[in-house]
């Protein structure tokens, strides 16, 4: 690189750092929003149900 | 003017998120492919520039970043400022998704533009430079918007205040691009977007369109995938939502 290899090789290395956040970042999020939605719809646990004694 | 038929479909947060499910593979793909062939072109492949030598090889990282950064804060406003007067959801889902991958873009570009200024200009940053200012002024554009929409425990009115600030602030869009004619500046003039013809050679200019095109695909990859998430956030507890993750089709 002409004695200019740290510039070149420094700026694509912060351009994919920022590339490989970005693919991170949006594939964590959605992942835990499909999970939070997941548990959420999941039926209460029969234990936990009110039953007709408790009411 | 009547709007086209199916154009109402894209209001929907299950048809959007069903499309952007078909489609991100296809961009991610594309990116993939884009950015190995223009990196490498770039790199070993093209010539070295006859004035600034090896260094110029950060061309194909840094105006593209910087194209990115405007183009998402275009995409940001003009969703904002549509879910804004016609109330759409979906619309403000979008700018909140665009917001992120912008303020990230904007941020590389500074930091390669500075990169790229100290063996070039001889300097990392120039206070006082039009282009570098208004740039930085776009980051903090992006942070305030998410800083705004954070600052509010209500959506809906996180949507409508922070839709405001995207849109004043799309005024900065083109004052970054024509600063280098309005102003005196370090900063070069346009080189691709000349009229009459490129001031690049060919040999430099290929790989230069396809790293343009490699980002732009990233960019709308990434809106995808945030959009998505933001459409589960949103959509919290509805059926078709529930039918989805119950299907393991998400």
């Amino acid at each position: 690189m002409g004695g200019n290899g740290a510039y070149v090789w420094s700026a694509y290395g912060i351009t994919l750092g920022v590339l490989i956040w970005n693919v991170w970042a949006a594939r964590s999020r959605l992942k835990r929003n499909l999970r939070l939605a997941a548990r959420d719809g999941e039926p209460e646990p029969e234990g936990r149900q009110p039953r007709v004694s408790q009411l | 003017m009547k709007l086209p038929i199916w154009f109402h479909r894209f209001g929907s947060p299950p048809y959007v998120y069903g499309l952007a499910t078909a489609l991100a593979p296809w961009l991610g793909g594309s990116t993939l492919i884009l950015l190995l062939a223009g990196g490498v072109w770039g790199l070993a492949v093209a010539p070295p520039d006859y004035l600034q030598g090896e260094v110029y090889r950060i061309i194909y990282i840094h105006p593209q970043t910087a194209y990115i950064s405007m183009m998402a804060y275009m995409v940001m406003a003009v969703a904002a400022g549509i879910g804004f007067i016609w109330r759409i959801k979906l619309a403000h889902a979008v700018a909140v998704s665009a917001a992120p991958i912008g303020a990230s873009f904007t941020f590389c570009a500074l930091v390669t533009g500075a990169i790229w200024g100290r063996p070039t200009w001889g300097t990392y940053w120039e206070w006082g430079d039009p282009r570098l200012m208004f740039e930085l002024l776009l980051l903090f554009l992006y942070l305030g918007y998410l800083a705004l929409r954070a600052a509010f425990d209500d959506r809906d009115k996180a949507d409508r205040v922070s839709a405001v600030l995207a849109v004043v602030g799309i005024v900065n869009v083109p004052i970054i691009h024509y600063s280098v004619l309005w102003w005196n500046t370090l900063h070069q003039g346009p080189t691709i977007s000349r009229l009459d013809s490129p001031a690049m050679d060919t040999s430099m200019l290929i790989p230069f369109l396809i790293m343009v095109a490699g980002f732009t695909t990233f960019f709308f990859w990434m809106l995808l995938r945030r959009l998505q998430a933001e459409i589960v956030e949103r959509e919290h507890g509805t059926r078709w939502l529930q039918s989805l993750v119950r299907d393991g089709a998400a």
